[in-house]
């Protein structure tokens, strides 16, 4: 805490991060309770605490290099790839805690899907794009595959657009159909959860608005998380909004409070966009 | 600075624009004659061909590039999707280094000392296992490379998924890498086609028709050695003939190698 902006953080951190979602409004997928966060000796989230509700869009926003991407990382335990990268504490999914399960990591994987930044098709065509996450957990007949495309295109609001050219590669679309296609895929797996990191900031207004469109619409189905640069991206499509800064979580709550009335002062000069 | 460079190229094309015309003066009237290609290398002052030679050059090249490749591709897929930057990984680039550049002379005595000097005899087998150690370094050099440059976040996608890492790779990174690893193998085969230094320790020569692996099998790099060598006009011609062939053949190789790699970057 000897940085100079803990000094605008007065509240105690206990305080400010445990806000707990309440009981009327929905049940918490993920809970995460005490997390650091190591990128070799750099201490890059600092005892996170908070809790992700089910089936609601919960968005993560603060400056390049707060550990917002990072955090999402933790909850897939992607940064399992990498053995300089490690997590302590606790996350929380249906009563097991990600970080230490014993089994197969795939099988957390499997039920958290994930959509990055840049989109990323496999160098395969449309329709493989789909089948290939689908064909590694379940043995479908060719109908039900061709159903399960379908219904993953149809979700990502995409079949329209490619029906007739299924059999093409997936790097012929256009930026935000790639983007769509990886969202597609994220979800033809039936995943309880739907992380996606910062998935508008390489695609044009267009592009965007119809991806925003769809985290509306997939709510409905799944949780989101969703990291963005972009604050009214955020308030457009988000239930619940965290605002962190320096691998801390400085607020949590409901993203109308965070932005008409947030409780912190630090908050509040993010959002009006005096620094940041 | 332009001028130095500039020099320094021409000085290296006029070398081997001479070498190409000489070989295609000299030789391609060889290449013309269709016994080349169906007698065999005949005894000085009568007429013959190269079958035999280019059958076994064939061979032992087929043979050194199916040992070499799955070796290279799998070692190569280590260092790139395993090993990373650990020692270990380091450690096996520098030393795949040091055996891309070693004298293939000394890979021929050293498959003759562990191998040909235990069974006591010259064989194909020999000749094949000194060219896959040719191949080996180039296919683990590219490989490595061209895996190393599909972006990790293919990767994190594909793992996002819940994909073990041995499905990724054999689906999603090769796939991603096809045509640079093809070009690596066919590279590899070019450098090997041309290697004498090897054979003449290993697969040694055959002045008649075989294809026994277990036995010295024939091979153009050689007779060009041993028919360029004497004094005989007619030797001299066949050896023109499958020096001008085998130049073709790695030109044809490597600008296949460079089509395939310019279709996809």
């Amino acid at each position: 805490m000897e940085t100079p902006v803990s000094t605008r953080i007065n509240a105690p951190r206990p305080q400010v991060a445990a806000r707990t979602v309440q009981s009327g409004e929905t049940s918490a997928k993920l809970t995460v309770r005490n997390l650091n966060f190591y990128y070799g000796s750099y201490h890059a989230l600092k005892s996170i605490s908070l809790e992700v509700p089910e089936r609601r869009v919960t968005a993560f926003i603060g400056p390049s290099g707060c550990g917002k991407s990072t955090l999402l990382r933790t909850f897939n335990r992607m940064y399992s790839l990498y053995p300089e990268q490690r997590a302590e504490g606790e996350i929380i999914m249906d009563g097991e805690n990600l970080l230490t399960v014993k089994r197969d990591v795939s099988l957390i994987r499997a039920k958290i899907g994930m959509v990055f930044q840049k989109p990323t098709p496999f160098p395969m065509s449309i329709y493989d794009n789909i089948a290939f996450g689908v064909r590694l957990f379940e043995n479908l007949k060719k109908r039900d595959m061709d159903e399960r495309v379908e219904w993953a295109l149809r979700k990502a609001a995409l079949w329209d657009e490619v029906k007739d050219i299924l059999g093409q590669s997936g790097h012929s679309l256009s930026g935000g159909q790639q983007q769509r296609l990886c969202i597609a895929r994220g979800i033809a797996v039936k995943p309880e959860i739907l992380l996606l990191d910062e998935p508008t900031s390489a695609l044009d207004p267009i592009s965007t608005a119809k991806i925003e469109e769809l985290v509306d619409e997939l709510k409905r189905d799944f949780t989101i998380a969703i990291v963005t640069h972009n604050m009214q991206q955020a308030a457009r499509v988000s239930d619940y909004t965290a605002y962190m800064y320096l691998g801390e979580l400085v607020e949590f709550d409901v993203t109308d409070t965070i932005f008409i009335k947030p409780k912190q002062k630090a908050t509040e000069d993010y959002i009006t966009g005096r620094f940041g | 600075m332009l001028t130095i460079s500039g020099v320094a190229l021409g000085f290296g094309l006029f070398w081997l624009t001479w070498i190409l015309v000489t070989l295609l003066l000299e030789g391609g009237n060889a290449l013309l004659h269709a016994t080349l290609y169906y007698k065999m290398t005949p005894p000085p002052g009568s007429d013959g061909g190269l079958a035999n030679a280019i059958a076994g050059s064939l061979l032992l090249v087929v043979a050194g590039t199916a040992i070499g490749t799955p070796v290279g591709v799998m070692a190569g897929t280590y260092l790139a999707e395993y090993g990373r930057k650990s020692w270990l990984a380091s450690a096996t680039r520098f030393l795949n280094d040091v055996l891309l550049s070693a004298p293939s002379i000394v890979i021929g005595l050293f498959i003759y000392a562990v191998y040909v000097a235990q069974v006591k005899h010259f064989s194909g087998w020999a000749g094949a296992f000194a060219l896959a150690l040719l191949v080996i370094p180039v296919v683990v050099r590219t490989t490595d490379d061209m895996l190393k440059l599909v972006p990790s976040s293919l990767r994190e996608a594909t793992a996002a998924l819940g994909c073990p890492q041995w499905k990724m790779i054999v689906f999603v990174t090769y796939r991603a890498a096809r045509t640079g690893i093809m070009t690596g193998i066919l590279l590899a085969v070019a450098r090997i086609s041309g290697e004498t230094a090897p054979l003449l320790f290993t697969a040694l020569n055959n002045q008649f028709w075989s294809l026994n692996m277990n036995a010295p099998v024939s091979n153009l790099p050689v007779v060009i050695f041993q028919f360029a060598m004497s004094p005989y006009a007619d030797w001299q011609r066949l050896a023109w003939g499958g020096a001008t062939l085998i130049t073709l053949a790695v030109l044809a190789l490597n600008i296949l190698a460079r089509a395939l790699f310019k279709k996809t970057s």
